[in-house]
């Protein structure tokens, strides 16, 4: 840093303790390292914004698969709209910024001693990590669903192989045959991601299996973009999808994935040819190991920097985290790993953050050339996360097919965009 | 009715911003500690691309001039032009102040 540039800083920075000594935060930086658990949108996105907060801070990328596939844009997969590589991302641009990438599993973190133990035997030590542990599966919490039943009924709710056989599961369907999906209630990930699901769905089936059905078995009452989802449903597919609510018998007590079928509450049974269980979730279990979680599985966070409320030095970003009125979304991991990074700029320098500021943009699609979308803008308000007064909402329930088309498109340009951020890849 | 702004020192900070980059191209403070402009910033990536230079089908906001994009942002907010979708939901989160740091930031920013 040239002399004056930081004159200009001191004088113009007088009383304001983020200005103070950028020469000493300087050399905390380059001394500092910054471990970051997890390489989908929240942990790949804090590394690359840390890098670019700080030239100079030693960082660590530690995710177990050398490429990511996104939960957003798999229903489009699952549609025949999107192939398995244009939803599939690697970590290059991370390497070439200077980021390590470790492809190992973290197996255990000790907040206290601040160190993280790897599957191969490493152990890392770290100033401050970053932990973004998405989502894991309450197994057996939905009756006769544990991970056996998972390989032939898939949840297919962590974008993967479970992706892949239900697409084959699909794909070996016959004609007329009926897709059935039980949808969780409580907090999941991704909320309008199970009415896009069957969405998509429907227009694989109307294209190449017309007389299938799709049944919704929901836990729920209400559901995200509702009145814009059962629009399209009755425009695009007529009365190929039924969804039943919970008080209409719609919750699922107990699956049977051998005989493909599930019973209600009220125990009626349903039997599918194919068989979708959106289970109960909670946050990836090294969230646990770290000691984060709280009672309810999920992570409890200081919302002006996502730092855990119960292990200092562990940022906690994106679906493992209580974050409300934000949603469990990778637009939201994404935003969430940014305010981390500052953060962790902030405290490894001394200071204050500059306060939060977070947007959420969910676009949904409900035909290839139909698209819907959710927004909010969210701040801290001092106690918790809040959604700005007068911002956000759906896209209006009147709006035209233009409008749709509108948005089917600018949802393919986030994906290219929130991408190239994310990993540096489109 | 918008929230009033949350924090008073940022027209001071943007001052200061406004001098320092003036001495030094890009963001001078960057290595030290995150503006909040850039703070407030960040989430415009999500669709308008890294540093708002967009690879794909929403418009990229780099490189518009200042006085473009708060008459933009603003409209956005409190008269949207026809085929607006998602922006006029997020501007009514954003104050004046807030629009003009977000301007600012996009009329300077180097990829």
């Amino acid at each position: 840093m040239n002399t004056t540039r930081r004159t200009l800083i001191a004088g113009l920075g007088a009383g304001a303790a983020t200005f103070a000594l950028p020469g000493l935060i300087r050399a905390q930086n380059a001394s500092a390292h910054v471990v970051v658990v997890g390489g989908g949108f929240g942990g790949a996105t804090a590394a690359r914004y840390l890098r670019r907060y700080s030239p100079d801070l030693k960082i660590t990328l530690v995710e177990p698969s050398e490429t990511f596939v996104t939960c957003p844009f798999s229903n489009l997969y699952l549609g025949g709209l999107r192939t398995w590589d244009s939803i599939t991302h690697g970590y290059a641009a991370h390497s070439a910024e200077g980021i390590g990438v470790i492809h190992a599993r973290a197996e255990q973190i000790d907040g206290a001693a601040k160190k993280v133990t790897l599957s191969d035997g490493t152990v890392l030590d770290y100033d401050r990590l970053v932990l973004s542990p998405g989502i894991d599966i309450r197994w057996g919490a939905l009756e006769g669903y544990d991970e056996a039943a998972s390989d032939r009924a898939p949840h297919a709710w962590k974008a993967g192989p479970q992706t892949q056989l239900l697409k084959s599961q699909l794909e070996a369907m016959e004609d007329g045959g009926t897709f059935v999906m039980s949808i969780t209630d409580g907090a999941f990930r991704c909320p309008p991601g199970p009415y896009e699901r069957a969405s998509l769905v429907a227009h694989y089936l109307k294209t190449n299996k017309p007389k299938s059905k799709i049944l919704l078995l929901d836990s729920k009452e209400t559901f995200s973009k509702q009145g814009l989802f059962k629009q399209g449903w009755e425009a695009l597919y007529g009365d190929m999808i039924e969804w039943i609510s919970a008080d209409n018998d719609g919750k699922v007590a107990k699956v049977d994935a051998g005989a493909l079928t599930v019973e209600t509450a009220f125990g009626v049974t349903h039997k599918a040819d194919v068989l979708n269980v959106v289970p109960p979730q909670k946050a990836g279990w090294i969230a646990d190991r770290a000691g984060v979680t709280n009672d309810t599985g999920w992570v409890p966070v200081k919302g002006n920097t996502f730092e855990s409320a119960q292990v200092p030095g562990i940022y906690v970003v994106g679906d493992a985290t209580i974050a409300a009125p934000m949603p469990k979304s990778g637009f939201c991991a994404n935003a969430q790993g940014k305010i981390a990074a500052a953060a962790i700029i902030a405290d490894l320098a001394g200071a204050a953050p500059a306060p939060a500021s977070f947007v959420n943009t969910c676009y949904s699609l409900v035909g290839p050339e139909w698209g819907i979308s959710v927004a909010g803008v969210y701040y801290f308000d001092g106690e918790k996360l809040a959604e700005r007064e007068g911002s956000g909402g759906v896209s209006p329930l009147e709006a035209d097919a233009s409008f749709r088309q509108a948005e089917a498109v600018y949802g393919a340009g986030w994906y290219a965009s929130i991408s190239a951020d994310t990993w540096g890849t489109v | 009715m918008l929230p009033p702004p949350q924090h008073p020192t940022l027209r001071g900070l943007l001052a200061a911003l406004t001098f320092a980059t003036v001495a030094a191209p890009g963001f001078a403070l960057a290595q030290s500690t995150v503006s909040e402009a850039q703070i407030l910033a960040g989430p415009c990536a999500s669709c308008h691309g890294p540093a708002g230079q967009s690879p794909g089908a929403i418009p990229s906001i780099a490189g518009l001039t200042e006085a473009d994009l708060t008459a933009k942002l603003t409209a956005f907010r409190d008269s949207p032009p026809a085929g607006t979708t998602v922006m006029t939901r997020h501007m009514k989160g954003y104050d004046d102040g807030q629009i003009a740091a977000l301007a600012k930031y996009f009329a300077e920013v180097e990829g």
